[in-house]
């Protein structure tokens, strides 16, 4: 397999994708099977481009547009596809519109991902696993911050609960599986990370991820204009910061 | 003109047509369990149904109207008494300031629908009233109601009264068992042979353990051919999953976004209403239908409730 980009060639002719139904009522555009970051990015730019359709009232029908790990799923209304799309089934008849917006897809400029720096306390309680992972993965506890607030990583998606995103892959050095015994509460804030993944916990929730940190910010406030701090095909450094900064930060967040 | 809260019922939240369209921020869609009877409860008082409505679980509130009101109730019948006299649901009812609503002896179903005309003075968040539980957010201060709980409404007598509506889309008792049609989910061809017969021909049953997040059923275990890794990807309403065990969840209105078990099957849309009415212990059969079909017949009973809409 190869992980050539190959996108100056006519995307069409390659067959990249995939439709498959979800029910009677969301199709999904699959990438690929395994992960890659390139079928993670094509899934998220693809998605950029149906929400530009949506906002712009071209994509009748669509309910939902979902950016996944390698996926895209639609959500639609089969009565209002088959209204706008007589003589299809309805669910070929979207199918023929992403199809569309697939192919006219790399006329479109690049975006330029959001860039943003996540605060991250990885000392004492807010780290309750730090020791753990270095641990499992062989390195010191400040290896691990070093590997962890290193480099810039992509948020792969934004799931499982609201404002909740999936983040990597960090280097292999961090390569760790998830705790054997789930938590049943993680703190809000919680920064858990295995497989070369990060997730943030928006809220207190059960979870299986191994805490290595906790942030001040918060993920998502659902009254806000824009609920959600991060999206995905956005970019992010987690940056280490003190229990003193970390109390700080929190206190102006409320 | 409010609804004062004397009891507030086992699980009471006020639900409309979902929280469409941010999906792709992890938020959930919420909404009615049973659309069909959120969308008639609203039809009966004249409201649009993307109105919210009170959806009502199991065991029902005790509600006292401090105004005149116009209301109606849809989908289970949870044995509602209006000062005393029975009220079926399917009926629109006038009703006068200090009148109490109470729940008694459920007849059938698991859920009611109560709409009031003009509807409940709800603060939208994300275009959606729909209470989201878990999130703490939306619906009346995020929650189910709690005694004490002061009900705003919107007492319009501004629409025509529809008094009552065609008998085939009253909610009778159930049939036994429940026939629920689906479709292969993503992975149906990753189950055995044996998974895939078995779940279209052994019952399945409700647990306890079930919630307007998801339904968990207890029958022939499922197993796939090989175990499979597979990655986070879109769910939907009436998904149903196989996590490790085999035992089958079918993903309801509370589900969240994306999911990363195996899918055997997804639920037709037209009968998600029966399954929301189901309770534990219930009986489910499955059976296979292909996607024009299901298509079908959610675009006939699109029609079939606009038709009711344009009826007024």
């Amino acid at each position: 397999m190869s992980d050539v980009d190959c996108d100056f060639r006519p995307v069409r002719a390659e067959q990249r994708w995939q439709f498959e139904p979800c029910g009677d009522s969301c199709i999904v555009v699959v990438f690929a099977t395994l992960f890659s970051a390139q079928a993670n990015r094509r899934a998220v730019a693809f998605s950029a481009t149906l929400h530009d359709l949506l906002a712009r009232g071209l994509l009748g029908g669509v309910t939902d547009v979902i950016p996944a790990m390698v996926s895209v799923g639609v959500h639609y209304a089969p009565p209002i596809i088959a209204r706008l799309y007589p003589e299809l089934l309805p669910y070929d008849a979207i199918a023929q519109v992403l199809e569309n917006a697939l192919t006219q897809q790399h006329n479109l400029a690049r975006i330029t991902p959001k860039r943003l720096e996540i605060p991250v306390c990885y000392e004492g309680d807010y780290a309750p696993d730090l020791l753990d992972i270095a641990n499992a993965c062989a390195i010191t506890p400040n290896e691990v911050i070093a590997a962890h607030s290193g480099q810039w990583v992509d948020v792969l998606m934004v799931g499982f609960a609201p404002g909740h995103p999936y983040i990597g892959m960090h280097e292999p050095a961090l390569k760790l599986t998830r705790r054997a015994v789930p938590r049943t509460l993680v703190t809000r804030g919680s920064v858990g990370l295995a497989n070369c993944q990060s997730v943030i916990y928006p809220t207190d929730l059960p979870g299986g991820w191994n805490i290595v940190g906790r942030t001040p910010l918060s993920m998502f406030s659902p009254a806000n204009q824009s609920p959600c701090l991060l999206s995905g095909g956005d970019q992010v450094r987690f940056v280490p910061i003190t229990a003193r900064e970390f109390e700080q930060l929190a206190g102006a967040q409320r | 003109m409010t609804i004062k809260v004397i009891r507030p019922g086992l699980f009471s939240t006020f639900q409309d047509i979902g929280r469409v369209g941010f999906q792709h921020w992890g938020v959930p869609v919420n909404g009615a369990m049973d659309q069909d009877a959120h969308a008639l409860a609203n039809l009966l008082v004249g409201n649009p149904t993307t109105a919210a409505t009170l959806e009502i679980t199991l065991q029902g509130p005790v509600l006292c109207f401090q105004a005149q009101a116009l209301i109606a109730l849809a989908g289970a019948d949870l044995g509602a008494r209006l000062d005393g006299v029975a009220l079926q649901p399917g009926h629109a009812v006038r009703i006068k300031p200090g009148a109490m609503l109470r729940f008694e002896t459920r007849e059938y179903g698991a859920r009611a629908y109560l709409a009031v005309a003009g509807g409940y003075l709800l603060t939208p968040l994300m275009n959606s009233a729909s209470t989201y539980s878990r999130g703490g957010y939306g619906g009346l201060s995020g929650r189910a109601l709690q005694a004490g709980d002061m009900i705003p409404i919107c007492s319009s007598f501004a629409n025509p009264v529809r008094l009552n509506i065609p008998a085939g889309w009253r909610l009778g008792a159930p049939t036994r068992p429940a026939s629920i049609r689906v479709l292969p989910g993503r992975e149906w061809a990753d189950f055995t042979e044996t998974a895939r017969h078995d779940f279209l021909h052994e019952p399945y049953q409700l647990t306890a353990a079930s919630d307007r997040m998801g339904y968990r059923l207890d029958g022939a275990a499922l197993d796939l051919t090989q175990p499979r890794q597979l990655l986070s990807e879109s769910v939907a309403f009436g998904t149903v999953q196989v996590p490790a065990g085999g035992q089958p969840i079918v993903l309801m209105a509370d589900r969240q976004t994306t999911g990363g078990y195996p899918r055997i099957a997804q639920v037709a849309s037209v009968d998600l209403p029966r399954l929301a009415q189901l309770l534990p212990g219930d009986e489910i059969r499955f059976s296979l239908i292909d996607l024009p079909t299901a298509q079908a017949l959610f675009v006939a009973r699109a029609h079939a409730l606009e038709r009711l809409e344009a009826a007024h």
